[in-house]
């Protein structure tokens, strides 16, 4: 390969290749991260234009403070109830993953994967979004499906593969699915979900209905070809769509910069699409409701999609398979100047009197035992150590609407096979 | 009517009987598209259900499996088969495996147009039949119709079906029947009974091949353009073959083709797609498998060279009269 450089007395070409800013052992200092003020970023009218945003795409939205105030104008003024149940959510979607990591470590299923440090991110979206809207989310919006009451047995259910489980054994754990929640089928193709997202909301404006759509992708995900038809179509046909992208940092073991942080924001991108975008505290889940109820009220009155960045952090490994040690450092989760989704809310609530440290731990014990009796409940309907739950033969159904004729056959060779093998 | 003014029939008819179904395309909106298959939809059914789309085939797929979910049932059409890769992952990842990871909870009945084959001097990227790609994957029904009757019919099957379909139209015969010979005139559909096309509502079902020649010889199994050019090898020939027009790719019409070669011990499977990891090697290793102990001859296969499609060489690439006509030979005298 090593030729002779084609111009000698030019400057060679250097290539580049970004790098996250801390390694494994690197001490970690976010001194000079620009979070700008709570209450700093102007709330624009829902029908403003998307080329009246690019501020909006550089800068972040925030409503809480370091102390836990609610400032300025995207301050969602919520009830206390409202801020209790969505804290209980965010509880019980940590407690949740606790669990079913545990489970994983156990031998118990083969998979799992954590939200931890995001959960503002999904349970502001169930609270600001009517149940009708279709959300199309990746694989990390556990919260979405929590905070819309949909049964925790039954996602551990699915998790196990076990004889309650709704998808069959079909599906790797997680990979839930949920129509009576409003929660489409996760696939494990990364973006998919993008512009099917898109065409739901098209096909509801098309029959003058009045349900919006929204998708999730992870910032690394944003480089998928699909994301890019998603903007294009969502722009052209002015999709009643909120398109979230959850920047928390990380693609497995790739930084941010590999996807395209370096030079720009994510919400950025949306405004070369003529998409309004915005850019928001993702560990603030007042300023998380707040962009997602404003984007919502956008689509609902007909003035087109809107494209979201969740700045946040994931706190965690990728998934039960990954070990992050191995390509950043420890501190940096600690570090986060964002902080905690969970702390930040609770602090809050503490402040405007409607909260206490004592209620806090009683909530904590309270999910805790909540998720373990049903967590038991589950396990009775059998794990994926204890086999196949289901029966076999339900593999050759719902390929198609029918049974075609090669899958009869396939199917009774297998229980043919299995049985002069004395299975 | 010749095969587009069917397939625009087919479309209209569906239509007017369904408003779920939504027409989606580049091009297919206001100009009626580029073979004129949707002409005058979106004037009377509006551009709320027909409507011109971005160049961006795994959007285009990716919406209409969104507009699935939401209870539509869209008609997309990819202008040619040879850009349809652009929409491959929305159709094997998502559209096929729906019902299956979802247990039921959501479908993508759709149904993807898309003019294919060649025989039309359209060189690399306007004369492929990528059908294999399909037929191989779990979940997706692949029909191809060879002339205007049956692609009205088929193609009202596959818009009303629940499952995804491909819909390939061989644009060789869009205006008239093509039996291989291209260096005489083509003879316009109006001249054969199969363009006697019922205006109103009629369907034929998917999974069923047609006998369009009996015979006794030997069997060609064939599909879209090539049905003509076996019908017109035997015709020249002489010899007493009978030829099954698949229709539905798959899942194939397998009773059909298996009572055929059991009854004549020999069998040609012909395809215009390149011969490797092609449909006829799964035709040919069914019939083997079922038919064995009837064979008199090896099974032969008829298809495109393992090569991207060339332009100037089109007439040795296609496999017209003269290599089928060998074939047939072969396998007679075997």
């Amino acid at each position: 390969m090593a030729e002779a450089p084609a111009a000698p007395n030019m400057t060679p070409l250097s290539f580049h290749v970004p790098e996250p800013r801390f390694r494994p052992g690197d001490a970690v200092d976010y001194a000079d991260f620009d979070r700008g003020e709570a209450g700093a970023v102007a709330r624009p009218d829902v029908a403003a234009l998307p080329a009246d945003m690019r501020g909006h795409a550089y800068s972040l939205v925030r409503v809480l403070d370091d102390e836990g105030v609610a400032h300025g104008p995207w301050n969602p003024r919520l009830s206390p109830d409202r801020l209790r149940r969505m804290l209980r959510d965010m509880a019980l979607t940590r407690a949740f993953d606790d669990r079913m990591y545990r489970a994983q470590r156990q031998g118990k299923t083969s998979f799992y994967m954590k939200c931890t440090g995001e959960e503002a991110t999904s349970i502001a979206a169930a609270h600001a979004l009517d149940r009708g809207d279709m959300c199309f989310p990746s694989y990390r919006q556990q919260g979405l499906l929590i905070a819309r009451g949909w049964p925790i047995g039954q996602m551990m259910n699915q998790i196990y593969s076990n004889a309650g489980d709704n998808l069959k054994g079909r599906q790797m754990p997680i990979m839930y699915s949920a129509r009576e929640a409003g929660f489409f089928s996760v696939s494990g193709n990364l973006t998919t979900q993008y512009p099917q997202a898109v065409g739901f909301a098209m096909a509801s404006a098309s029959r003058g209905d009045t349900r919006i759509a929204a998708c999730w992708c992870g910032e690394g995900s944003t480089a998928e070809g699909d994301f890019h038809s998603a903007c294009t179509f969502a722009a052209v046909y002015r999709a009643p769509v909120i398109l979230n992208v959850i920047n928390n940092q990380w693609a497995i073991s790739s930084f941010s910069g590999i996807a395209g942080a370096e030079a720009t924001t994510f919400a950025a991108r949306g405004i070369g699409y003529g998409i309004a975008s915005l850019r928001v505290d993702g560990n603030d889940i007042l300023a998380c409701y707040a962009v997602l109820d404003w984007a919502a009220e956008r689509a609902r009155g007909n003035h087109g999609p809107t494209l979201i960045e969740y700045f946040t952090y994931r706190a965690e490994g990728h998934s039960t398979s990954d070990d992050p040690t191995k390509y950043r450092s420890a501190e940096e989760r600690g570090a986060w100047p964002l902080g905690d989704p969970i702390v930040r809310l609770k602090q809050h609530l503490i402040g405007l009197g409607e909260w206490d440290e004592e209620r806090h731990a009683a909530m904590d014990k309270e999910v805790a035992e909540f998720i373990r009796d049903e967590g038991r409940k589950a396990e009775a309907q059998g794990t994926l150590h204890d086999g196949l739950s289901q029966p076999f033969t339900t593999m050759f159904e719902d390929v198609f609407e029918e049974q075609p004729w090669h899958l009869k056959e396939q199917s009774a060779q297998m229980q043919a096979e299995r049985k002069a093998a004395g299975i | 009517m010749n095969m587009i003014q069917a397939i625009n029939s087919a479309l209209d008819v569906c239509m007017d009987r369904d408003p779920a179904i939504t027409v989606m395309g580049e091009d297919v909106g206001y100009f009626g598209g580029v073979f004129k298959a949707t002409e005058g939809l979106q004037k009377k059914y509006g551009k709320g259900r027909v409507f011109d789309t971005p160049i961006n085939e795994g959007g285009i797929i990716g919406v209409a499996v969104g507009m699935s979910a939401y209870g539509l049932r869209p008609v997309p059409e990819i202008q040619f088969a040879d850009y349809i890769y652009p929409g491959l992952d929305q159709l094997v990842s998502e559209a096929a495996r729906l019902r299956y990871r979802s247990a039921g909870e959501f479908t993508a009945p759709i149904t993807v147009r898309s003019p294919f084959g060649g025989g039309i001097f359209g060189g690399q990227t306007h004369s492929q039949s990528p059908e294999a790609l399909f037929t191989h994957v779990a979940g997706i029904k692949t029909v191809i119709p060879s002339n205007p009757y049956d692609a009205k019919g088929l193609l009202v099957a596959a818009i009303e079906d629940n499952d995804p379909v491909i819909f390939f139209e061989p644009k060789r015969i869009y205006n008239g029947p093509f039996d291989g010979h291209y260096d005489r005139p083509v003879t316009p559909w109006a001249k054969h009974p199969q363009s006697q096309v019922p205006e109103g509502y009629y369907r034929i079902p998917l999974s069923q091949a047609a006998v369009v020649r009996e015979g006794e010889a030997a069997t060609m199994l064939a599909y879209g353009t090539m049905v003509h050019v076996a019908l017109g090898v035997i015709e020249a020939s002489g010899i007493d073959a009978e030829v099954i027009d698949l229709r539905t790719l798959w899942p194939v019409d397998i009773e059909t083709i298996e009572a055929s070669v059991k009854k004549t011990g020999r069998c040609i499977v012909v395809h215009e797609a390149t011969r490797t990891g092609g449909f006829g090697a799964e035709l040919s290793a069914l019939v083997q498998e079922r038919c064995f102990y009837h064979l008199e001859a090896p099974i032969e296969r008829v298809t495109g060279w393992d090569t991207p499609y060339p332009h100037s060489l089109e007439w040795a690439y296609f496999p017209g009269p003269v290599r089928l006509t060998q074939a047939l030979k072969r396998v007679i005298e075997a």
